[in-house]
């Protein structure tokens, strides 16, 4: 993976010792809250309900092992002994003191990483495929490429202070693990007719409080041409997006307002004066961040000992089912590590957890380790015959949960357990829903589901783009929970519908039975999974489960 | 035409901790809920707000948050604030353990 060059490592290494200063001088009343704040967020450090909040940049989801071994230090030293992995791969600590914070951030610094751009009008973290550089289906690794808009937008001087904050998701194969139409860039790998590798651009994804699909800009964007096309979209939006209302100022309702055609049009003009400014520097950059990225030195050695393993234990079995995915070296496999053990805190992970899967990422694994926006840890490179042992360990710390994409492996954000934003929690509800499912033992049988839960309209939860969604609002004074079916963050991404009145805090786990039990009992076969059935009857039925009788007759 | 006024507590983070505080009568800012100063005027709550949100170096982010009258003192009326009082539900971290005493 990529090392910092010497440019990288002066620039944090000065932001620290920047920061450290500054939190001196709030310390000693110097500098003002007001003062202060930007500052503190300009380095990812929030004020929450209970205590700061630091949330740390882990670019495109990619970790080495030492750097996972420094989280773990640093929950241990500095909080309590945990972190929580996020829906933009990036890692939260719940507990930071403020003055422990610059000690953090050169621990951070330490091993290559900080929060810088974690918060704030600017390009926040760019988010990538979990499974890059190993997926089957994939054209291009699209971490190079990530790591090239990593370092031009890291204090780009132009776009430090955009209309509001802004999200660049990248994916190198077709199936779309990285929710690319969701966000104010997605760029997704596609070929053209003379099979050259290139990007179809989307521009103005979004979900919050104006859910919106992003609409493609450009069906294809030669490689080379990225990094002048990315600026060209960013300078129409600094010069467009409205700074008169917080609640309209992201890209999604700059392209809403401007209209498609004239949008690309503004892009594209900007694109053509742009292109002539970049003289090549980009590509060699990019020619030496792609060699970082090279793939590992695949090992050649018989899997039959995964064969025989796979028969013959039943846990394995299903782990290897659920959190198995093909990998490009049939000897190998993409392993998914479930932060989602039923009844936990989806994506969170205890210090000693974070140093077992640093370990068994270098031991087993090429050194590679990746979190995923679904909130689970990767190993994206396992020789199978190394699968029966790595399952072994992961048992022994409670990570080797087999339940990846059933009902269990929801999406939650920490809502109001923790985020001074929430208007309802999101964490209980998720714990909730995990054990009546374990409980009834039916989370195999209902199969592939996503549920994702946010505490508030902001959706760091996706719960717009989950087969079932939950938002919870502050109804009068109450937590209420609105619910909404059929959402989709795959490259068939739409917005999922409303349902209908909200659901009670001890009414919304027996309202999601409600909707999976009507779905086991409409769908044609088990192949027929809940987003399937929902779009073949569409929402009636479900709403009949949920509400009564009312448009059951539309279910036949 | 006045409206009743909801009784208020003075409430901020600690601007080292992080943490949930509140304004008592005697002027310290107490991490109980129970201890805060239960203002039942308007007036006197402006006065203490501004009182609180000048103690820059202690505290961060001061407001008035609704509050009724209870058997040990003033208790939240909302349930953010309650959660406030307590700490997250999915561990037993924050005041719910730090202040069990």
């Amino acid at each position: 993976m990529y090392s910092y060059s010497e440019f990288d490592e002066a620039f944090i290494r000065a932001r620290v010792a920047q920061f450290s200063q500054q939190v001196e001088r709030r310390l000693d009343g110097s500098l003002t809250e007001e003062e202060f704040r930007p500052l503190r967020l300009m380095n990812g450090l929030y004020l929450q309900l209970h205590a700061y909040m630091l949330r740390v940049a882990i670019p495109y989801g990619t970790l080495n092992p030492n750097q996972m071994r420094q989280l773990a230090h640093i929950a241990e030293t500095w909080d309590k002994g945990y972190g929580h992995f996020t829906t933009r791969q990036n890692i939260q600590f719940n507990w930071p003191k403020l003055k422990d914070v610059p000690a953090i951030l050169k621990a951070l610094a330490d091993v290559e990483m900080h929060a810088i751009q974690t918060s704030g009008n600017c390009v926040r973290n760019v988010t990538a495929d979990h499974f890059a550089g190993a997926a089957a289906d994939e054209i291009e690794d699209p971490r190079p490429v990530a790591e090239l808009l990593r370092q031009w937008s890291t204090d780009h001087p132009e776009f430090q202070f955009l209309p509001r904050k802004f999200k660049i998701a990248i994916t190198g194969s077709p199936n779309d693990r990285a929710v690319t139409r969701a966000h104010d860039i997605g760029l997704r790998m596609v070929r053209n007719a003379a099979r050259e590798p290139g990007f179809e651009v989307m521009v103005g994804g979004g979900l919050g409080r104006t859910p919106m699909i992003a609409h493609t800009v450009r069906e294809f964007l030669p490689k080379a041409d990225l990094l002048p096309y990315v600026e060209a979209v960013l300078s129409v939006y600094n010069t467009l997006g409205r700074r008169d209302n917080k609640y309209k100022a992201r890209i999604k309702i700059t392209v809403h307002e401007t209209g498609k055609e004239e949008i690309t049009r503004l892009i594209e003009d900007r694109f053509a004066e742009l292109r002539p400014l970049f003289g090549g520097n980009d590509q060699a950059l990019l020619a030496d961040i792609e060699a970082a990225f090279a793939p590992p030195a695949f090992r050649n050695a018989p899997t039959d000992a995964y064969d025989a393993f796979y028969a013959a234990d039943h846990a394995f079995r299903a782990w290897a089912d659920t959190n198995l995915t093909a990998h490009r070296n049939a000897q190998y496999a993409i392993v998914t590590i479930s932060l989602k053990a039923h009844g936990e805190t989806p994506g969170d992970a205890t210090a000693d957890q974070m140093r077992l899967m640093a370990d068994l990422a270098e031991k087993y694994g090429h050194s590679d380790l990746r979190i995923s926006h679904e909130q689970n840890v990767i190993l994206p490179h396992v020789h199978k015959s190394d699968l029966p042992t790595l399952h072994a360990a992961l048992s022994q710390m409670g990570l080797a949960t087999a339940n990846v994409g059933l009902i269990s492996d929801m999406i939650a954000c920490p809502g109001m357990d923790y985020c001074a934003l929430a208007t309802a929690r999101s964490i209980p509800i998720a714990q909730q829903i995990s054990t009546r499912f374990q409980e009834l033992g039916l989370e195999q049988t209902i199969g592939a589901m996503k549920i994702k839960i946010s505490g508030c309209i902001n959706a760091c939860g996706h719960h717009h783009v989950g087969h079932i969604g939950i938002l919870g609002l502050d109804r009068a004074g109450v937590e209420n929970y609105q619910i909404t079916l059929g959402g989709d963050g795959t490259e068939t991404a739409a917005i999922g519908e409303k349902t209908g009145p909200g659901f009670a805090y001890d009414e919304i786990v027996p309202a999601i039975e409600r909707i999976v039990r009507a779905y086991l009992d409409l769908r044609h076969s088990a192949e027929e999974t809940f987003l399937d059935a929902y779009r073949r009857v569409g929402a009636a039925p479900f709403k009949a489960a949920l509400y009564g009788t009312e448009g059951e007759k539309d279910a036949a | 035409m006045s409206r009743r006024f909801i009784p208020k507590v003075v409430t901020a983070n600690d601007l080292i901790l992080g943490d949930a505080v509140y304004l008592t009568a005697d002027n310290r800012w107490s991490r109980l809920h129970s201890e805060a100063e239960l203002i039942e005027d308007e007036d006197h709550a402006n006065a203490r707000l501004a009182f609180g949100a000048a103690q820059k170096l202690i505290v961060v982010g001061v407001y008035l948050a609704d509050a009724k009258p209870g058997p040990n003192g003033p208790e939240p009326v909302h349930f953010r604030e309650e959660f406030r009082t307590r700490g997250p539900s999915n561990y037993p971290h924050g005041k719910q353990v730090e202040t069990a005493n």
